[in-house]
């Protein structure tokens, strides 16, 4: 059985971002790290192939600086890694499960893990894309996964709580954040991964065709400025702040 | 142009949003239909003013939440202008899912949208907003409470379709909520505590006030990670939840960026905290520098007598 963990490498959740000439100035992010709900979904994979054995491999599609990310992921125990050079930043979301379905089908793998949404496009459309382009089941918002029987049984989250549910291969995992803690690499893991070789393939060498982007990005912005609020003193204000949360902004 | 709307349940009723989604919908132009999985709200969306046809899915796999089986019912019954649901996390399953399936874009958690189809979204969780232009068909999702609701009104005809598709994720056991307490991505008020509440059992203080005021309780990620009482599905942030309720009232947050980036589009914003220089204040509409120990029960006795 091949596994396949999908990542993006965002800006780290603690970085600022600044906008130039109506964009997110990339050059100004002062450190890159994979995106959180991602590495919910290695940790997982990783045990899912120390359950159930099988390859695991790591799939991104990203600018070259995406590269140490897999290298980092293969400290902790990914077998092999898949790295399709592209800049995704003005790309739809057709083009990018596209180029990662492809990849996905290059490895041969059938069981996928990924985040529920990337740290920076915030958006959640890939992995639930991605399984549809694949035919596989899809399960999102899972917190935990482990092997039952032939297939799989995963935690998820629903608005009315949680339930259990099973699903069999080829399925698609999207991870909330989950139920275990994160490994770290050792010195072992650190030193091995160094050798190990990235594949780097671009969009065409897969047969994709991207065409053109449907959605036309018109500019990034900075957050619109809140005006500057009222600052009060003490315990003995709180009268005050409620009497104006009634009378000025009329939300209670 | 043809809108098709995604009606979103809340157990076996319409949830609010739908109707924003159709106030959303009418200041676009163009012939508006709601499609109802498992047939849940049928009669409520008929009734809200704008809604031109109702098309109630009924079928077995919409017992329980498959993406892959519902889109490939709904997908035939989408219009090839634009389809619209809520930006809930099975709202963009769904959406992304029946995009994938018709062959569009799918752009997600819209907080604006004009005719031109200039969609305005939030990245990078609210530290920055990107402005877009579809060319074509696409699916999109807003978020709750960013537009103005519908009001009621309207007699569309309902048509019922039977239709069915193979489930292949299958419930075996579901999980109650661990509280009945209202969930922040609900919430029209918040009322969140931090680190700064020193233990988790101080967050009953939160709890009582949020009674009062028919609250949900959030928490910073600080308090979540550094308590196991108080759980991620708690946590208001740019790896938790992001909200935009009415009113948000942080108590003994100091505002870590991760933590404004997931609220700081509240309407209102009332910070507690004792340390004045704390960054919280920098969004907060109200500020109240003062300890939690003085301050709540303060707030508490006020709202108790409005």
């Amino acid at each position: 059985m091949t596994i396949a963990v999908l990542l993006k490498q965002v800006p780290d959740t603690t970085a600022k971002i600044a906008v130039s000439g109506g964009r997110v100035d990339q050059s100004s992010v002062a450190k890159w790290s994979t995106s959180p709900y991602d590495e919910y979904a290695l940790e997982y994979a990783l045990q899912l192939k120390e359950a159930g054995g099988g390859d695991l491999v790591a799939i991104t599609c990203g600018p070259a600086r995406s590269s140490k990310m897999l290298t980092d992921a293969a400290a902790v125990g990914v077998d092999s890694m898949l790295h399709v050079v592209a800049d995704t930043s003005e790309m739809d979301s057709t083009q990018i499960q596209s180029i990662l379905a492809a990849a996905i089908k290059h490895c041969g793998a059938e069981i996928i893990l990924c985040g529920k949404q990337a740290a920076d496009t915030n958006s959640g459309s890939t992995g639930p894309g991605v399984a549809s382009l694949l035919g596989a089941s899809c399960v999102g918002m899972v917190s935990e996964v482990g092997i039952e029987g032939d297939g799989f049984i995963a935690q998820r989250g629903i608005s009315s709580g949680d339930e259990r549910v099973v699903v069999s291969k080829p399925c698609l995992f999207t991870f909330d954040k989950g139920l275990t803690e994160l490994r770290r690499p050792n010195v072992k893991g650190i030193m091995m991964a160094k050798k190990k070789v990235i594949e780097s393939v671009s969009a065409g060498d897969l047969g994709v065709d991207l065409g053109e982007s449907g959605v036309k990005i018109n500019s990034h912005a900075p957050p619109p400025e809140k005006p500057p609020g009222q600052k009060f003193e003490g315990a003995e204000s709180v009268p005050t702040v409620v009497a104006k949360l009634r009378e000025e902004a009329n939300v209670i | 142009m043809d809108i098709t709307i995604i009606a979103e349940s809340n157990g076996n009723e319409l949830h609010p949003v739908t109707s924003q989604l159709v106030g959303a919908a009418s200041t676009l132009g163009g012939t508006v239909t709601v499609l109802c999985p498992g047939g849940i709200g049928e009669k409520e969306a008929s009734e809200i003013s704008g809604v031109a046809k109702v098309v109630s899915l009924k079928g077995d796999c919409f017992s329980s939440f498959d993406s892959g089986a519902w889109s490939h019912v709904m997908t035939p019954h989408c219009g090839d202008g634009i389809v619209m649901g809520s930006s809930s996390p099975s709202g963009r399953e769904l959406a992304a899912q029946i995009a994938s399936k018709m062959g569009v874009p799918v752009v997600q958690d819209l907080t604006g949208i004009d005719n031109g189809l200039m969609m305005t979204r939030s990245i990078y969780s609210g530290k920055a907003v990107e402005t877009s232009n579809a060319s074509g068909s696409c699916v999109i999702t807003l978020r709750q409470n960013a537009f103005e609701a519908a009001s009621l009104g309207g007699s569309a005809e309902v048509v019922t379709v039977d239709s069915s598709s193979e489930v292949s994720v299958a419930v075996k056991e579901a999980i109650a909520k661990a509280g009945e307490r209202l969930d922040v991505s609900e919430a029209d008020i918040i009322i969140s505590g931090g680190r700064g509440m020193g233990d988790p059992a101080n967050f009953s203080h939160l709890n009582e006030v949020a009674d009062i005021i028919g609250a949900a309780v959030g928490a910073s990620r600080a308090a979540v990670d550094s308590w196991d009482e108080i759980p991620h599905s708690m946590q208001v942030g740019q790896t938790g939840k992001t909200v935009n309720p009415s009113l948000y009232i942080a108590v003994g947050i100091s505002g870590a960026i991760q933590h404004l980036a997931g609220m700081r589009s509240s309407k209102y914003i009332v910070a507690i905290n004792k340390d004045p220089d704390a960054p919280i204040f920098g969004v907060a509409d109200y500020g109240i520098v003062a300890t939690w120990e003085e301050a709540l029960p303060s707030l508490r006795d006020e709202l108790a007598n409005l």
